[in-house]
């Protein structure tokens, strides 16, 4: 049954019937009509951010952390093009978000309008997929596709470009069941031949690992499930990506800690010996890999991702999969147990014990201080306060979000919010604001640095309207503390523009949005004042004066294989040449 | 060999993409190269299905090994995408080229082109007493070589249509 319905009606229409109950959004002039359809119902609550990038960023916190796509709403010119760093941080993370842009009257479109521009075009290489409508009876059918494409495959960033005119004028209303879209078929169940190849390699597998990635937790609660079963079946060893954070439990034995630039030593280790690679729904990252032609190099991978461009990409699997995670994963445990299969008990053991020497280096230890915070120390504390609550983690990018990864344990997944592909600083605070609408009644917090802070502050009067308790953990050093610790090794000490030479008080702050501020200055005084702030109920800026020159350990320098790892200062005399420097 | 770093060989392969005929179809196939760094020999486009709003590309690209198998699954990812093949990997293939080249002289040099235009099956297409505009068919190499043959006879333009093609034998794409 086909209804007519202006251009505005029919977007939230959509919008109610792919059950969307929040979006975030700015209004402006050229998407006041679906503003005024906003006005006019009660099921989508709408988030009226400060800044169309928190409306992304928002966007992407709700949807990481439930597993449902975020919806953006804003308006043309400058409200589209500020979406554009969200955008293209959720295409790299894989995050499936819809952008619906208003754009100037299609009359007007190519005559440099007030608040006109090329949106599409500018926005073509970040998203998965983008939508001019020019007719309000393509406008259902774009709509539901936005959905479909966002959220299948590896899912990502689409945008619907709406001119106004088309938001005022009728259209015929499509279900999206009518509005599939033929070209678009991903591919989600892996070839059953290549499955059996990866199981016979992973029976034969005498030093094998698990290498997972964002894929796992996007694919869905069941490949976690599934993930945690085929591990406790091998006694394998598993690592993750920075993003991956939470498909298998921080608390279990068989776990070896985040991978990668600063990744632990027994799991870089294990990567680099190992016989046997199996990557769950990771990408081989550069921050993972580090020196190509020395990464892994005497490993058979096995290599599943729903994108096929994923597969061969920049290291050659052995065995290719092309499937989701779940699907892959299921196949692979069913032939394991009807196959009876067992792993390699003997080499599995050795193997291990040789893990547990590499995990005797206890890697993340640092220098105690009784003086001043140390940023470990803060979040140890941190973590001990909040590990029985029931808590969801924003970061924003530097030294603090690699710290974060180390200290914080996530047992859970969609439990750990962190830009990892593009990395936008200012990313956590609209993240924790789009986290904390999606569950109100949990503990969200951002871990951040006061410069990130900065970035993307403004959306602390977006959590006081809306009454949002996120919690932001500043970790201050009054640096760019991860661009000064490049410095240090990199670039002779010459700390160029990496110190704030004028900081806000973030207690006045606080204060001035309407939020509750609090600070620590001693080591004593912190599990008083991390007490202080997850009592209150209400936002919170907690301003952690850090240790200023303390650098993140362990540490792949760049240009340089897992096994040349930098475990702490003492290693990092001369340990980056000039080609590493290119790599940062 | 599981890492690719040291430099592998340069293949040239040419690949057709069914794609659906809607705007910016172009640019997003285009963006693919241009934004990862890969090459465009040839590109050719133009729709082959009224009914069903289908256009065919021919791509001309080169690349090492995985290179070319990235930009088979990438544009395979685009979503009006129907379809790619990799025509040089599928089979025995035909790959034809049009262009128009225009040659003004007089003289000797007049009737050498005229000759050689004759010896390459090309056609007339346009005349005047001091010039020619030639239609040539075949692949790029014969193309090629004509041009160069034209270029000491007073060679003026060259417009080509690009490669295109499609596999031998009965089968579609």
């Amino acid at each position: 049954m086909s209804q007519t319905m202006t251009g505005a009606e029919i977007v939230l229409k959509a919008l109610k019937d792919q059950g969307v109950e929040v979006i975030f959004g700015y209004p402006g002039g050229a998407v006041l009509p679906i503003y005024d359809e906003i006005f006019k119902q009660n099921a989508i609550q709408h988030v009226l951010v400060r800044h169309e990038q928190g409306a992304a960023h928002a966007a992407e916190g709700y949807a990481r952390s439930t597993g449902k796509p975020g919806v953006l709403l804003v308006t043309s010119g400058p409200g589209a093009t500020n979406a554009v760093t969200g955008l293209q941080d959720a295409l790299m993370d894989s995050i499936p978000i819809i952008c619906i842009s208003g754009q100037v009257g299609s009359f007007l479109i190519g005559t440099d309008a007030f608040q006109e521009a090329d949106t599409v075009g500018i926005t073509r290489p970040c998203t998965k997929h983008n939508w001019l409508v020019k007719d309000a009876n393509d406008l259902a059918k774009a709509m539901h596709q936005a959905f479909q494409v966002a959220t299948t495959g590896r899912p990502g960033p689409v945008l619907v470009d709406i001119p106004k005119n088309v938001q005022m004028s009728p259209g015929v209303y499509v279900p999206a069941r009518e509005s599939r879209r033929k070209s678009y078929n991903p591919q989600t169940r892996g070839d059953l031949s290549d499955i059996k190849k990866a199981v016979e390699l992973i029976e034969r597998a005498e030093r094998p690992i698990f290498y997972t990635g964002g894929g796992v937790i996007n694919s869905g609660p069941n490949a976690t499930r599934l993930l945690r079963e085929f591990a406790r079946a091998t006694g394998f060893p598993v690592t993750s990506t920075l993003m991956g954070l939470g498909a298998y439990p921080a608390s279990d034995k068989q776990w070896l800690g985040m991978l990668g630039m600063h990744g632990s030593y027994e799991a870089n280790l294990a990567m680099h010996g190992c016989d046997v690679m199996i990557n769950i729904g990771a990408r081989f990252d550069d921050r993972i890999t580090g020196r190509l032609d020395a990464f892994s190099p005497g490993s058979k991978k096995i290599h599943i991702d729903i994108d096929p461009s994923s597969i061969n990409k920049t290291v050659r699997a052995d065995v290719g999969i092309v499937g989701d995670c779940a699907v892959a994963l299921e196949d692979m445990l069913r032939i394991w147990k009807s196959g009876g299969s067992k792993s390699q008990k003997n080499a599995v053991k050795d193997w291990w014990r040789q893990i547990e020497s590499w995990r005797a280096v206890d890697c993340f230890r640092y220098a105690p201080s009784e003086t001043t915070i140390k940023p470990q120390y803060a979040l140890q504390r941190l973590q001990a306060a909040i590990e029985k609550k029931d808590f969801y983690i924003t970061t924003e990018v530097g030294q603090h979000q690699m710290w974060a990864a180390q200290f914080l344990k996530f047992e859970e997944p969609n439990r750990w919010m962190t830009s990892g592909g593009l990395g936008t600083m200012g990313y956590g605070v609209p993240a924790a604001v789009g986290v904390q609408m999606a569950h109100p009644k949990s503990l969200v917090i951002d871990v951040a640095g006061e410069a990130s802070f900065l970035m993307t502050m403004q959306e602390m009067s977006t959590a006081v309207q809306y009454r949002l308790p996120i919690k932001i953990f500043i970790l201050n050093n009054e640096r760019l503390g991860m661009v000064r610790q490049w410095q240090q090794l990199l670039h002779g000490e010459r700390y160029s523009s990496s110190y704030s030479e004028a900081l806000p008080d973030f207690v006045k702050l606080a204060e001035a949005f309407g939020c509750k501020g609090v600070r620590a200055e001693k080591p004593e005084e912190l599990d008083g004042a991390i007490a202080e702030m997850l009592a209150y109920d209400g936002p919170v800026i907690f301003d952690c004066l850090v240790e200023r020159h303390e650098n993140c350990f362990p540490m792949i320098p760049s240009g340089k294989a897992h096994n040349e790892m930098l475990l702490g200062e003492a290693d990092t005399e001369g340990a980056i040449d000039a080609a590493g420097a290119m790599l940062v | 060999m599981s890492v690719m770093q040291k430099p592998e060989t340069i293949e040239r392969h040419t690949m057709a993409v069914l794609v659906d005929n809607e705007s910016g179809v172009l640019a997003r196939i285009i963006g693919l190269f241009s934004g990862r760094g890969y090459n465009i020999e040839s590109l050719t486009v133009a729709e082959v299905d009224h009914n069903e709003h289908l256009s065919r590309i021919t791509i001309v690209t080169t690349g090492s090994p995985m290179v070319i198998e990235q930009i088979k699954a990438l544009l395979s990812k685009i979503v009006p995408v129907h379809k790619v093949v990799d025509i040089t990997v599928a089979g025995p293939s035909v790959e034809r080229e049009l262009a128009l080249i225009k040659v003004r002289s007089t003289g000797e040099k007049r009737v050498e082109a005229l000759r050689l235009n004759e010896a390459f099956r090309g056609r007339i297409m346009d005349t005047t007493l001091e010039s020619f505009v030639f239609e040539l068919t075949g692949d790029p190499g014969k193309i090629d070589a004509f041009v160069e043959l034209m270029r000491p006879l007073g060679l003026v333009d060259v417009a080509r249509t690009g490669v295109a093609a499609i596999a031998r034998g009965p089968e579609g794409m």
